[in-house]
């Protein structure tokens, strides 16, 4: 998001935001209800990962699109609606494609209308740029948001049923780890990936810091 | 950290009246703990070393691992690892598969102690946290149970014990059938009484003739050992006085109730790893609370709640979630019972 006096990024750039410097998942930790809940498994997390990012574009677009028309005291009761109506467009198209994912995923699918990553890029972002860059930041962060839920979601269905996408890893006799399918296998699972972006952030501003500082000793 | 001196001594530095420092203590309680481990290998032979060098391995492994990584230096030399190695699997069932044992040994050091910090820093008993951990990763394979004195215990080892890491141990039912006496069912003296009702002898429970985790038979050999720490002050005796009491006295009030449905308290005390826990957990020294009135209520609420896990719980042994939960109350103990400063006014201990 271009702050006044910014100069504004590029659409690469502001596509990047919200698969690395501002992943949902990993840096700005939101929406954590369907991700430690839903991501018990890859197809499960893709198929919430991909859920989100169409709501999360369709209702961005939407609200660009209207954003001069909306008087400020109506604006989140009219985000809520136009999200609320993507949701339910989403809720049955999932439906007719796969009743098996419909039945895992329950209630998140309907929650997505709640889900703070769309109400928070709809206040913050759309409402104040114009739809193509909108657009752009919206794929990125429900790319991000996917990525994430992947991430989650893959681990615990290696560890907690040895398969992944549903193809056995080790064979009949693997010993699943119950913990992991359990929530606090979502939470174990979580705080290793956030540990793990946390570390490798943290090696980089390391390596940023430290070589100006050798080249003014030096100089 | 325990004697409490009444006397104040004026006199110039140095004060130091005796070399105990961290290391001292770890080493005593490593020393203290092997006669236990020495026993379950006697009991449980080849299968229950492996498991105690698998967990211990696995500890120090893990963590070496994170204090590289953390730039801590080696703090292997504390010995603290060792004891959580050694204490881990003491409270797991002698069949436990050496590679569940080592995921066990690594939960506890990167879960239950990296994690906060390290040594001193950690809210939970890190070999607790690394039981509840595979407790609720492999809720089979722990409460799987190989008969103590089986015979063939030092020429061969139980079948699981050499599982293929990330696969299902094999069922024990045909290893029991040949080794073992008839009758065997696999079920720990508590898991009896629970579903049917049968109280174990004293005499069984004492010597440690019964099923259990690899450390936690012999009462006896529990308390001499926890003694020996007394005297030597490595150890606050409060703490397992207070767990051991309180458990016996909601034992006694339930048993007069109802005698026909609870068992005597000698039955409570004996079974399971109340000793072991009572001794060697809940007075990690990181994880216990610091006041001398704290000790009590810390010890109080982890009796109570082994027997309401026991009498009331889903499961059959309380002492592991006890203790736990015992650890989360510490600092809300410590807060409240801080003694008066000598010579304030006012607020009250």
């Amino acid at each position: 998001m271009a702050l006044p006096g910014q100069t504004q990024l590029s659409h690469m750039e502001e596509f990047m935001e919200g698969i690395w410097k501002q992943n949902p998942v990993f840096v700005m930790v939101l929406g954590m209800c369907p991700t430690l809940a839903v991501s018990v498994s890859a197809v499960n997390s893709l198929s919430m990962g991909i859920a989100t990012t169409f709501v999360l574009v369709c209702s961005t677009l939407l609200v660009s699109l209207i954003r001069k028309l909306v008087p400020k005291e109506v604006r989140i009761a009219t985000y809520i609606v136009i999200i609320a109506t993507f949701v339910t467009v989403v809720d049955y198209l999932i439906q007719a494609i796969s009743l098996a994912v419909y039945d895992a995923l329950g209630a998140f699918i309907q929650l997505i209308v709640v889900n703070c990553i769309i109400l928070g890029r709809a206040e913050a972002h759309a409402s104040k740029n114009p739809p193509l860059r909108t657009v752009v930041n919206a794929l990125g962060m429900g790319l991000g948001f996917t990525l994430g839920l992947l991430s989650l979601g893959a681990v615990r269905e290696i560890f907690g049923a040895g398969k992944l996408f549903g193809f056995s890893l080790f064979g009949p006799d693997f010993q699943p780890w119950v913990v992991m399918v359990l929530p606090p296998g979502g939470f174990f699972v979580l705080g290793a990936w956030l540990l793990l972006f946390n570390w490798l952030k943290n090696r980089k501003v390391d390596g940023a810091l430290v070589k100006p500082l050798e080249g003014h000793t030096h100089a | 950290m325990t004697g409490k001196s009444r006397r104040i001594e004026l006199r110039a530095a140095p004060h130091v009246k005796r070399g105990v420092n961290v290391e001292t203590i770890m080493l005593h309680v490593v020393l203290a703990l092997l006669p236990i481990a020495g026993f379950s290998v006697i009991q449980y032979g080849l299968s229950a070393l492996a498991l105690i060098m698998a967990t211990t391995v696995s500890c120090l492994l893990s963590e070496r691992l994170f204090s590289r990584l953390s730039g801590q230096g080696n703090t292997l030399a504390d010995w603290s690892a060792t004891i959580t190695g050694l204490l881990l699997a003491l409270t797991l069932p002698p069949s436990f598969p050496l590679w569940m044992a080592a995921v066990a040994g690594f939960a506890a050091i990167a879960l239950g102690k990296v994690l906060f910090g390290g040594l001193g820093y950690n809210v939970f008993n890190p070999a607790l946290v690394g039981r509840a951990f595979v407790q609720a990763a492999f809720p089979v394979a722990i409460t799987t149970w190989a008969p103590a004195f089986f015979p063939g215990r030092f020429t061969g080892f139980i079948p699981t014990t050499f599982t293929m890491p990330l696969m299902t141990p094999p069922g024990l039912a045909e290893w029991l059938h040949q080794h073992v006496v008839d009758g065997f069912t696999g079920a720990t003296p508590l898991a009896r009484w629970k579903f049917e009702n049968h109280v174990a002898s004293a005499g069984d429970l004492l010597s440690g003739v019964a099923t259990a985790s690899a450390g936690e038979t012999s009462a006896l050999l529990i308390l001499a050992c926890g003694l020996y720490l007394a005297a030597r002050k490595f150890m606050d005796w409060r703490i397992p006085v207070a767990v051991i009491g309180s458990a016996a006295l909601v034992a006694l009030a339930f048993h007069l109730v109802d005698p026909g449905r609870y068992p005597a308290p000698v039955f409570v005390l004996l079974s399971g790893g109340l000793m072991l826990g009572a001794v060697f957990m809940a007075t990690d020294m990181a994880t216990s609370p610091v006041t001398a009135t704290g000790v009590w209520i810390y010890g109080a609420v982890i009796g109570v709640v082994t027997v309401m896990i026991r009498y009331f719980g889903g499961l059959t042994e309380g002492v592991m979630y006890a203790i736990l939960i015992g650890n989360a109350l510490v600092p809300l103990i410590d807060q409240y019972t801080q003694p008066r400063v000598f010579g304030a006014r006012g607020r009250k201990a």
